[in-house]
């Protein structure tokens, strides 16, 4: 530590060595100019990435994104053809997901913030955490095993429920955020008027946290819609348009991004990029919307 | 009712580890932990080995630290201590919003802009002035551990972006002034002060990182080359536990070979899990119970 303290600081010399810049002191803020230099530089260059991404995705996904790739079919190489299988299959998997896991979530956040003992939240909490850090392929895996072995038959229903798995933690950590930011004061109003504790949970605590277990939800929704992994061994993937047909494969975005990308033909590697860029869109924005609310919210 | 979607949870985790325990039983009551170091995975004679696929994302995951560590901790460090608040909550917000892009887009974009450029460039670059040390020679193609290793940085700098960037926001105000007060500069304010202060935290994140490249599954299989060795260079073609298991699950033949590939599948979720509660535990000793949702997916 005591190297770290300018020489001209230490007891014993007079204070007028504060005003001398000794050559020591040049080399210390030229370390410290240096070090402020670097940091700015990989800031910026951890944006770069970012940008470029977004560009190329751009670039390349424009000329694709036409009517043509949101209405038609899958067809074959040199037939055109479009995602609508894909896209019509993604707007039922990640919502039916979304269904299954919302209410799941929320509950289990209600259940570590207003009921449980600091013990068991902690514990759940972090059962929650470690889940997050789950490789979802092996949520796929899991839900192959359980929803598509069974019946020897790849299923959407089975795609909805490996998201479903990967979007509860998510949903409850976020819930959690928002209703710890409830007043106790609210509660305890409630409570004094001799409402139940889980009518006070549901309609005062719950009603007033909303907006931010909306937000929360719709974040999670955004994670699940680019999630390829858990979809290959369930959902599958399918040429054909496949609405309601929970129980048969379904195609969805990120699975029509990732067959057209490893195909060796520019017609079909364009529809991916176009694909790419409508999946690209729909996750920025959420993003961009949520966290801007969030961020006004907090900062007022 | 609460109780029961709380209890879900716990037993998700469990149940997925033990299901896949079970699913994957035929494959280590035949070769034991002979499997972890078994080298061939020959299809056709049911030989199977899993040590191409743990080297293969041992090494990226490795590689990709040491590309993403450097950068996201500068970066932390200056979105905390040294950009004023103009600067740093856009920025903070772009670098999550990189953590928000599907996988399989940041794959799109690795297969077709990022490893030719990287093939030459850097490649070509890395190949010229250090070709002589075996692991750095060519030929280098682009698609490959290294291009996957980039990838995978790109893909985790977020996570230890914000989450060392919340442990160093959570390291007393006292700490910093005591040490300013003194006339230090805020570089030796931050080495001396701060991050001694954070240390643990800022492993945790680290960890995290590293648990999140390890399962990366879809940008790293389109970039990475799917090939079955044990890379020895860094441009060799390889393959990853998760690369291995996206590429090949379907085609499968129920039986040991898919038990095999589950199998490998548990032993990416042991190191996973493992690491995931390491960090968990040492972030949680610095920022307290808040620092969650960070580590994205």
């Amino acid at each position: 530590m005591s190297q770290g303290i300018p020489s001209s600081l230490v007891a014993g010399r007079p204070a007028a060595a504060l005003l001398v810049r000794t050559r020591a002191d040049r080399r210390r803020s030229l370390v410290n100019s240096a070090f402020q230099g670097v940091a700015l530089l990989a800031a910026v260059a951890c944006v770069v990435p970012l940008g470029a991404l977004v560009t190329f995705v751009v670039m390349n996904g424009a000329g694709a994104l036409n009517l043509d790739l949101l209405t038609r079919p899958t067809r074959a190489l040199g037939l055109g053809g479009g995602a609508a299988a894909a896209i019509l299959g993604s707007l039922q998997i990640v919502p039916i997901a979304a269904v299954i896991a919302a209410p799941i979530g929320v509950l289990a956040a209600l259940y570590t913030v207003e009921f449980s003992g600091r013990r068991t939240a902690t514990l759940i909490r972090f059962a929650a955490d470690v889940m997050v850090g789950i490789p979802s392929i092996l949520i796929g895996i899991f839900a192959f095993a359980l929803f598509v072995l069974p019946f020897h038959q790849f299923n959407a229903l089975a795609g909805s429920l490996a998201l479903a798995i990967i979007m509860v933690p998510v949903v409850m950590r976020t819930t959690e955020e928002s209703l710890r930011l409830v007043p106790g004061s609210l509660r305890e109003a409630s409570l004094a008027l001799g409402v139940p504790m889980w009518r006070t949970a549901l309609s005062v605590v719950l009603r007033t946290g909303l907006s931010g277990v909306a937000a929360g939800l719709m974040l999670a929704v955004a994670r699940a819609a680019g999630e390829t992994a858990p979809l290959i061994f369930t959902a599958f993937g399918n040429q054909l348009i496949n609405v309601g047909g929970l129980g048969k494969p379904m195609d969805a975005l990120p699975l029509f991004i990732f067959v057209n990308a490893r195909q060796p033909y520019e017609a079909q590697n364009s529809q991916a990029w176009g694909a790419a860029l409508l999946l690209l869109l729909f996750v920025l924005a959420v993003n961009v919307i949520v966290r801007g609310r969030a961020g006004r919210r907090n900062s007022r | 009712m609460t109780l029961v979607a709380a209890g879900l949870i716990v037993v998700l985790l469990a149940g997925i580890t033990i299901r896949l325990a079970i699913e994957s039983a035929g494959t280590w009551a035949r070769f034991g932990l002979g499997f972890l170091g078994g080298t061939t995975w020959d299809v056709v004679n049911g030989v199977y080995g899993a040590l191409p696929f743990v080297a293969g994302t041992v090494e990226s995951s490795l590689l990709a630290l040491i590309i993403a560590v450097p950068l996201s901790l500068l970066t932390a460090i200056f979105l905390a201590e040294l950009a004023p608040r103009w600067l740093s909550v856009p920025l903070t917000f772009l670098v999550e919003l990189l953590a928000a892009i599907p996988s399989v887009v940041v794959g799109l974009w690795g297969v077709f802009v990022l490893s030719p450029f990287l093939r030459d460039t850097v490649e070509k670059w890395l190949v010229g002035a250090l070709g002589f040390i075996p692991i750095f020679s060519g030929p280098a193609f682009g698609i490959g551990l290294f291009s996957a290793s980039v990838v995978l940085a790109i893909m985790i700098v977020p996570t230890i972006v914000s989450v060392s960037r919340e442990v160093i926001v959570a390291v007393p105000g006292a700490q910093r002034e005591a040490m300013l007060a003194l006339g230090a500069t805020r570089w030796e304010t931050t080495r001396r002060a701060v991050l001694p202060y954070a240390r643990s935290g800022i492993v945790g994140a680290v960890i995290l990182g590293l648990g999140r490249a390890l399962g990366e599954t879809m940008a790293v299989t389109m970039v990475i080359g799917n090939k079955d060795i044990v890379p020895t260079r860094v441009f060799d073609q390889a393959q990853t536990i998760a690369s291995k298991i996206a590429t090949t699950f379907n085609e499968a033949q129920v039986g040991i070979q898919t038990q095999s590939l589950i199998a490998l599948g548990l032993v990416l979720l042991a190191i996973t899990l493992a690491l995931n509660v390491i960090a968990r535990l040492l972030v949680r000793q610095v920022a307290g119970d808040g620092g969650g949702l960070a580590s994205g997916g």
